[in-house]
């Protein structure tokens, strides 16, 4: 494991150009030998250009890849890193508390705000504990439970979603899975303060949208949202496994999960930039651009009266979908 | 409730020994054989074991309408390729095999229609299309029966049947669940009751959504549904799951359904819910405007 964690295949040779400068420049410093000068700037120059070559053309397979990074910043890195004074909830007051959703309330350049979010884990004893953000009905329930407070008290909501899926256990569905999710979507339709949604790693498909309505969905630059995860998606095209394996990087294409994807399709309203080669080399900086991103967009929907804004939401997804509309007399076939 | 009646009297055709080709029909659960002309007769339910055949949007409309008062709405939305979706199958091509194959063009009908009288908007998922998934289609068919019962003032009911939201038009099939849902408010702010009807299979981002938003949850006698798929469960939790489990009779108990109707009581339990609120044609006979 290196500094920023597991190294994603696609990155290889850009770690090891820079293994090969670090190296060369501990020798030289030691043996001081100015002769190795020359040779130092060529390969800088030379990862430059391999950086910028790999992390600006990025395949939509690529950005799963370093969405699903385990360095990268999850929904309390976030929380941590740019609030202050937070008080997590647990519970849904109803069946139990479930590690792979967190909420709370916290304040947000001094002003309170109620936090909603999927919750990973950054290694294997962390992710079996949350479930490996793959939330159940609980994680839905409270989250809502922790929206209503945020309604009643007059504060704004921050959903942050990060998961591979709605949790697909035989407990979650017997409690109601499809009824969590649902029940979600319809409140946070009518919710009257405003809310607005960050997309910061993985948004997959009824699991992310149980607490992805808002007034500003706003993705990161490598995050992915779509209505199902490569993987699934090539397994029930292709049936055998091993094809469904060699193909899965086409369906994240064929899926146009990207964040740039979305913002065409009008599903989203901001690209939040990562700093380069993903957030999880830099922290900071991922956290410094989603805070200022999430102060102008709850800038612009506190502007709004609850009319106005309920008005908005209803326009916003009435308006998402894609369909002809051919005269009445055309016959199909 | 004539084919409990038939079911006491012990018929067993399974007895004859040559079936005529096309007149009998093999049961898909019991294996019993049952005479086609009966069975239709039954609402196609097995007079055996009480399944119930898949009977499609047109089965629903003459079981569930008053004759001839279905009027088909919105036909004239057209799918169409957001995504240029192409792994494995071009999506057009894929939607124009379905087309061809049902008649239909999309998984949904929607329409206006009387239940003892009673108009509604309603809208009928049919399995037979492409599993009655959800693209954008759908998704805008189901909204505009909404807002066709908020404009008309009448209840609205859906008839679901769905392997969940389609593949084919990503993160746009998501988005359907969102604003069905999102008029769904509207729908309750003005008080108009919506009925669902769950029937064999309703799975995942249809579940996930409308079918899980009814003021009244009804189901048919057997009927899956749930939010993620039985073999998905069994491989995430590595053991095969008891018989029974995501049917309606399992969530009747759980909770989430309030009442498993067999197709031969469905018209009338409708009617009897829609009789609980006023009918807003009715509304100026009663209530005569003030001179
Ligand atoms: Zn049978």
């Amino acid at each position: 494991m290196e500094e920023n964690g597991p190294i994603l295949e696609f990155e290889k040779p850009i770690y090891e150009l820079e293994k090969r400068i670090e190296e060369m420049r501990n020798y030289a410093v030691t043996e001081n030998l100015d002769a190795l000068a020359d040779e130092i700037q060529r390969l800088e120059e030379e990862v430059a250009r391999q950086r910028r070559k790999t992390y600006s053309n990025l395949t939509r397979w690529q950005r799963v890849l370093i969405a699903r990074h385990p360095n990268r910043p999850h929904t309390l890195d976030y929380i941590n890193g740019m609030m202050e004074d937070f008080v997590e909830l647990h519970g849904d007051r109803s069946f139990g508390d479930d590690k792979a959703m967190v909420s709370g309330l916290a304040k947000l350049d001094g002003r309170p705000i109620a936090v909603v979010g999927h919750q990973k884990g950054k290694n294997t004893k962390e992710n079996v504990m949350r479930n490996f953000g793959m939330a159940g009905p609980e994680g839905y329930r409270k989250a809502l439970r922790i929206m209503k407070l945020a309604e009643k008290f007059d504060m704004p909501v921050l959903s942050l979603v990060d998961t591979p899926g709605a949790y697909p256990g035989a407990g979650a569905e017997e409690r109601g899975q499809a009824e969590a999710i649902a029940r979600n979507i319809y409140e946070m339709g009518r919710l009257r303060v405003p809310i607005i949604v960050m997309v910061i790693g993985e948004g997959a498909s009824g699991g992310a949208l149980g607490i992805g309505v808002g007034d500003r969905v706003i993705m990161m630059e490598n995050a992915w949202y779509s209505v199902i995860s490569p993987e699934p998606c090539s397994t029930i095209l292709w049936k055998d496994q091993e094809k469904a394996a060699a193909r899965k990087a086409d369906c994240a294409e064929a899926l146009r999960l990207s964040a740039t994807d979305l913002l065409q399709f009008g599903v989203i309203d901001e690209i939040v930039p990562e700093p380069f080669g993903g957030a999880h080399r830099d922290h900071e900086t991922a956290i410094a651009n989603v805070r200022k991103s999430i102060l102008k967009a709850l800038h612009e929907a506190g502007a709004q009266s609850v009319e106005e804004r309920l008005e908005a939401r209803l326009e916003k997804y009435s308006s998402m979908g894609a369909f002809d509309v051919v005269p009445a007399a055309d016959d199909p076939s | 409730m004539a084919w409990f009646e038939r079911r006491q009297r012990g018929l067993s055709p399974q007895k004859r020994k040559e079936i005529p080709k096309g007149l009998w029909v093999k049961c898909d659960k019991c294996d019993a054989m049952l005479y086609k002309a009966e069975l239709e007769r039954d609402f196609n339910v097995c007079a055996h074991c009480g399944y119930h055949f898949k009977i499609g949007h047109q089965g629903y409309i003459s079981l569930i309408m008053d004759p001839d008062t279905f009027a088909e709405t919105d036909s004239d939305l057209r799918t169409v390729d957001p995504l240029e979706f192409k792994e494995k199958e071009n999506y057009p091509d894929y939607m124009k095999r379905y087309q061809k194959r049902t008649g239909m063009m999309e998984a949904v009908v929607s329409g206006t229609g009387r239940i003892e009288g009673r108009l509604v908007s309603l809208s009928i998922h049919d399995g037979s299309f492409l599993a009655g998934s959800m693209g954008s289609v759908v998704g805008e068919k189901v909204t505009r029966s909404i807002r066709r019962a908020l404009d008309l003032e009448i209840p609205l009911l859906v008839v679901a049947t769905s392997g969940g939201a389609r593949m084919q038009e990503g993160i746009l099939s998501l988005m359907q669940m969102a604003k069905t849902s999102l008029w769904l408010n509207r729908l309750s702010e003005e008080k108009i009751p919506f009925v669902v009807v769950i029937t064999n299979p309703t799975m995942a981002g249809v579940m996930a959504s409308y079918a899980s938003l009814g003021d009244f949850t009804l189901a048919e006698p057997g009927a899956m549904m749930g939010f993620a798929g039985g073999r998905v469960i069994e491989q995430t939790i590595g053991s095969s799951l008891p018989e029974g489990f995501q049917t309606a009779e399992f969530f009747l108990t759980r909770g989430f359904v309030d009442q498993v109707v067999p197709r031969t009581g469905l018209r009338e339990t409708l009617s009897r819910i829609l009789s609980y609120f006023p009918d807003r044609e009715k509304k100026e006979e009663l209530e005569p405007e003030a001179p």
